[in-house]
């Protein structure tokens, strides 16, 4: 536990040195608040942070990989990553602790969008239900998104590669439930049930299904554990 | 300390160490000497635990490199070839870095950093951001993480590289204090240092190990004594001595490899025996499984070697 907090702690504390962090938080600020006000600014305004939500899932599809690229491609480019594994940590430890720390810098973004209810709360009378629901989904969200982008990161040294290729990957899983067609059979309902949308619709509107946090939970363990994997045969190549 | 058994190692197709075999003793400081692309870094990458040999087997304290990787990276300090640090870390916040990851307590750590930065002469340097180290002062970082943790071994790939000779000079001093505590391996291509360091040189090339010794018996080699390497049906005990009694012989060792009876056999330069031992051999009603020189390709390699240095 001590190198999953020493391993955290050093990415969290360069995240925040680091120009490219500031540019992403930036950029997530500026799209979300413009998602934000056109809500506000529709003829019949309903103080709800509905278009907000979509706005920052839809933005996060590549500024969550923008955040996580850097973590384990450039320690493969440098090298540094000889000194790491050879280091008596477990290959977990190390994902866990990278992964934890972009996630920290996410919500650390989302903490500075918590002004937007705030002003909904000061002008208007929203219902705070879909915002609270919301927000979670959100984070559940965000902490999926990273997952991908961390186990993308593991796969190569090239963090262009890595940012694009879990960017792609976040913009199938996000968009999947289109591809069906709201046809019928096992084959939609499958690919409905893996589309990230489809279970963030209802955190939108206010309703806290379990089935949706585990489901994105799963996700996000599930590329954990790949990501584990993945540097484990690091090891093998 | 360590034990290498018919390590072979081949990345994709390409075979990089074939069948290198040879332990290192508590206390030892072992040499590996050899040209570029010879199979050092390929070899100390598997000892340190980084990537597993394709065949063979490696043990550091009795653990064995895969299947107790983690035992093992717990009593070794690495300088890898390429000294890769995170250049955006100041010294003694990636030193403390590396201390929590080696599993060290943070009063340990603290204490240990004011000793390696003493020990490594970096005290003006401490706050400094690594990427606006010089290359030496890098190399110096690199050799504090490899220490930090009084590590039973600690493996240096080409620890004197690329670095100016006054440094080159403090540096092997550096190591040579060090070997007085632990057991040490470190890799080279230049011959002085490894005399100068080590107590015992591996030669390896192409993957192979072509010759290992005393750097004092290496010398002996370089000003011309030829190898004879036979392998005899016959016990070894009474082997030995009739090989010393050839004529114009220097020295015979026996190198017994898995069941064969190996010897190895040290003459001047200039002479054939291969009659005579070949004849002693036969007369005493044992077979003679082989013989081959092995001094003339040790030679092609010195040749290789950086065996002087310009300073
Ligand atoms: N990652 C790799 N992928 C493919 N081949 C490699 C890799 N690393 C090394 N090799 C090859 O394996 C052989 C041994 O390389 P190694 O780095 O172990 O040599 P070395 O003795 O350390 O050489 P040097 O003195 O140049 O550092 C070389 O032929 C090299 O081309
Ligand atoms: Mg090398």
């Amino acid at each position: 536990m001590r190198t999953v907090q020493a391993v955290a702690w050093k990415e969290i504390q360069i995240y925040f040195s680091n120009p490219m962090a500031y540019i992403v938080a930036l950029i997530f600020l500026a799209v979300t608040g413009f998602f934000f006000v056109v809500d506000l600014t529709d003829p019949f305004p309903e103080a709800s942070l509905s278009n907000f939500f979509f706005g920052a899932t839809i933005v996060l599809i590549l500024l969550a990989p923008a955040l996580t690229m850097r973590l384990l491609a450039e320690e493969q480019k440098l090298g540094t990553i000889e000194l790491l594994l050879t280091s008596p940590v477990r290959d977990w430890e190390v994902i866990v602790g990278k992964y934890l720390s972009s996630l920290v810098f996410l919500l650390a973004m989302i903490g500075l969008t918590f002004y937007y209810p705030l002003l909904l709360w000061v002008f208007g009378r929203p219902d705070p239900g879909p915002i609270y629901s919301g927000y979670l989904g959100l984070v559940l969200y965000s902490a999926a998104a990273l997952s991908i982008g961390i186990l993308t990161s593991t796969l190569t040294s090239n963090q262009i590669i890595a940012f694009v290729v879990a960017s792609g990957i976040l913009l199938l899983m996000y968009f999947a439930t289109l591809g069906t067609g709201g046809g019928e059979g096992i084959w939609s309902t499958l690919v409905t049930e893996i589309g990230m949308r489809s279970h963030f619709d209802d955190f939108e509107r206010g309703v806290i299904d379990t089935k949706h946090i585990v489901y994105f939970l799963s996700v996000t363990a599930f590329f954990l554990f790949l990501s584990i994997r993945a540097l484990e045969s690091r090891r093998w190549r | 300390m360590i034990q290498v058994r018919g390590l072979t190692h081949y990345y994709g197709p390409h075979l990089a160490v074939q069948d290198v075999s040879f332990g290192v003793k508590k206390g030892e400081v072992l040499g590996f000497l050899g040209p570029n692309g010879a199979g050092k870094t390929t070899t100390m990458r598997i000892i340190t635990g980084f990537m597993p040999p394709t065949r063979g087997q490696v043990t550091l304290a009795d653990f064995d490199v895969v299947e107790q990787s983690l035992e093992v990276r717990r009593r070794v300090g690495y300088l890898p070839e390429t000294v890769p640090l995170y250049t955006e870390m100041p010294v003694t916040g990636y030193l403390k870095y590396m201390g929590t990851l080696r599993g060290m307590k943070s009063k340990q750590i603290k204490n240990r950093i004011r000793d390696v930065i003493d020990i490594c002469q970096l005290g003006d340097y401490h706050k400094t951001i690594i990427g606006k180290l010089s290359k030496g002062f890098r190399q110096r970082v690199g050799i504090a993480q490899a220490i930090l943790h009084e590590p039973e071994v600690l493996v240096l790939d080409e620890p004197t590289i690329g670095i100016d000779p006054i440094q080159v000079v403090e540096t092997r001093k550096l190591i040579q204090d060090l070997g007085k505590q632990q057991t040490v391996v470190l890799s080279s291509h230049i011959l002085p240092e490894v005399s100068m360091i080590c107590s015992r040189v591996l030669i390896i090339h192409q993957g192979r190990i072509v010759a290992e010794d005393t750097p004092q018996n290496l010398a002996l080699s370089l000003q011309g004594v030829e190898q004879l390497q036979v392998e005899v049906g016959g016990p070894p005990a009474e082997v030995l001595p009739v090989l010393r009694r050839v004529p114009g012989v220097n020295e015979v060792t026996h190198r017994p490899q898995q069941n064969r009876e190996l010897y190895t056999i040290r003459f001047q330069r200039g002479k054939d025996l291969r009659d005579e031992i070949s004849r002693s051999i036969v007369s005493n009603g044992w077979s003679l499984l082989s013989l081959q020189a092995v001094g003339m390709s040790l030679e092609d390699i010195f040749l290789r070697l950086t065996t002087h240095e310009e300073l």
